[in-house]
């Protein structure tokens, strides 16, 4: 079929117009049905993700595993000789703890699900620690003492709790987590982790904790995240609680 | 030492992109390539971990993002450029049989100033854009969105990305494969041999007009 076709350009069908119009309808399709395929999809292929020797399922944009977040450029390792947890501000016995003390104190073992407010959910994460509270009551917080500030050693992350909600049991200067020491990745030597909220409040590379008498917001709480990080009742989400 | 070949005499040029097209296409690549760069420290825990400043680099990549389309509509404003969006939008049936033939690069297909895979590149990438603009808007409506919505948003721009950066992939590769087309896209201008070559019936229209215009 040779016909003539002077003018190539000229006539046709608007083909573009539709393909554009058609990913646009798709996408629209896709915000509001795409939470179930989304749910369908990770749970069907977080098994193989978190065992596939290549990483390569791990490029896919799906799947429950851990996602390595830092606000800061290449954070320094500490070696487990050198590292130091202060307890600071309002209280009678401030504290400089080695690695060594902390594992030589009572540790608390948990196994929860760590819940990000992006959206991934690594679930039964086993971890252990000393909890907070142990550390509170080895400081004496002072009477006008109501909150902790917690401080990374990255140099800029921070994140604050209150007295109740860091006396909680399920609250832990966690040493290790999937059964290990917590890796330099995920914020070791030496992290928190706070089981009834959201990821962000797990400090991770914890270097110091600071009595003071009020709340004062941390570093995502300054760019409009809940202060009160609850999983499934805060910054907008309805995820299953974790605490 | 043998006497080295003469450089080939410059042969008449024709015009094939405007400025307004050419700066269309270098700033949205541009914006592209940081989107891309960005999506990747964003998304790959690897990467992430190598450069960390995850507030600084989400905030370029949401800007980038929102920048993707201004480019695009400011080039409407240009006569030049709508009839280059015109010729990319239309089908023929010419084009249909290139896409099908195995043998579309031999010429005997017609094939005006832009072949269908070009056509086919250019509505995918503005479509996509869009998709990625309102499923980033969903994702950054914190407070307005339901969280469902968000979801789903989350789901289709991290695919639709991932299907982005193959589609920029590809047109990178067609692109390198072909100097004298990628030159284009800076002087605007190609040989006419080029053009009797790729896009023959192109290359006689543009031709015809020169004709009627010296007559």
């Amino acid at each position: 079929m040779a016909t003539e076709q002077p003018d190539v350009d000229g006539g046709g069908a608007p083909v573009g117009r539709r393909v554009v119009l058609g990913l646009l309808g798709l996408g629209a399709l896709g915000i509001v049905g795409g939470a179930r395929l989304q749910d369908a999809l990770s749970t069907a292929l977080a098994p193989i993700e978190t065992r596939d020797p290549t990483g390569l399922v791990g490029l896919l944009p799906l799947g429950n595993t851990f996602r390595y977040y830092s606000v800061t450029g290449g954070v320094d390792e500490q070696d487990a000789g050198d590292y130091r947890l202060a307890v600071s501000g309002l209280v009678a016995q401030p504290g400089r703890h080695t690695l060594a003390d902390l594992q030589a104190m009572p540790q608390t073992e948990l196994v929860r699900d760590f819940q990000c407010v992006t959206g991934w959910r690594v679930p039964d994460v086993p971890w252990a620690g000393v909890r907070l509270g142990h550390l509170l009551d080895l400081a004496s917080p002072a009477p006008a003492a109501t909150a902790v500030r917690l401080t990374s050693f990255d140099g800029t992350y921070t994140e604050s709790l209150t007295l109740e909600q860091a006396r909680r049991p399920d609250v832990l200067v966690a040493l290790r987590m999937l059964d290990a020491p917590v890796t330099h990745d995920h914020g070791g030597p030496v992290r928190l982790y706070v089981a009834p909220m959201y990821g962000y409040k797990s400090l991770k590379w914890l270097s110091e904790i600071e009595l003071t008498d009020e709340v004062v917001p941390g570093y995502w709480e300054d760019r409009g995240y809940s202060v009160d990080g609850w999983v499934g009742s805060s910054n907008g989400r309805r995820d299953d609680p974790t605490g | 030492m043998t006497r080295p070949a003469d450089a080939p005499p410059a042969g008449p040029e024709l015009p094939r992109f405007g400025r307004s097209a050419r700066w269309v296409h270098g700033l949205v690549g541009a914006l592209m390539v940081v989107c891309i760069l960005t999506a990747a420290v964003l998304y790959n825990s690897s990467l992430q971990i190598l450069v960390g400043h995850r507030r600084a680099v989400e905030l370029v990549h949401v800007w980038c993002g929102f920048g993707l389309p201004v480019p695009l509509l400011a080039g409407l404003l240009s006569p030049g450029y709508r009839a280059e969006l015109r010729r990319l939008n239309r089908f023929t049936p010419a084009d249909w049989r290139w896409l099908r033939s195995r043998t579309r690069r031999d010429g005997r297909i017609p094939v005006g100033k832009f072949n269908a895979g070009q056509k086919l590149n250019g509505s995918l990438s503005t479509g996509a854009i869009g998709v990625l603009l309102m499923t980033g808007v969903v994702m950054l409506s914190t407070d307005l969105a339901p969280l469902g919505w968000r979801t789903g948003a989350t789901l289709v721009h991290d695919w639709a990305a991932l299907a982005v950066g193959l589609l920029v992939l590809g047109h990178l590769t067609f692109a390198l494969r072909d100097p004298v087309a990628l030159r284009s896209l800076r002087s605007g201008t190609v040989p006419r041999r080029w053009a009797e070559l790729e896009h023959p019936a192109w290359a006689a229209e543009v031709e015809r007009a020169q004709d009627g215009g010296d007559a």
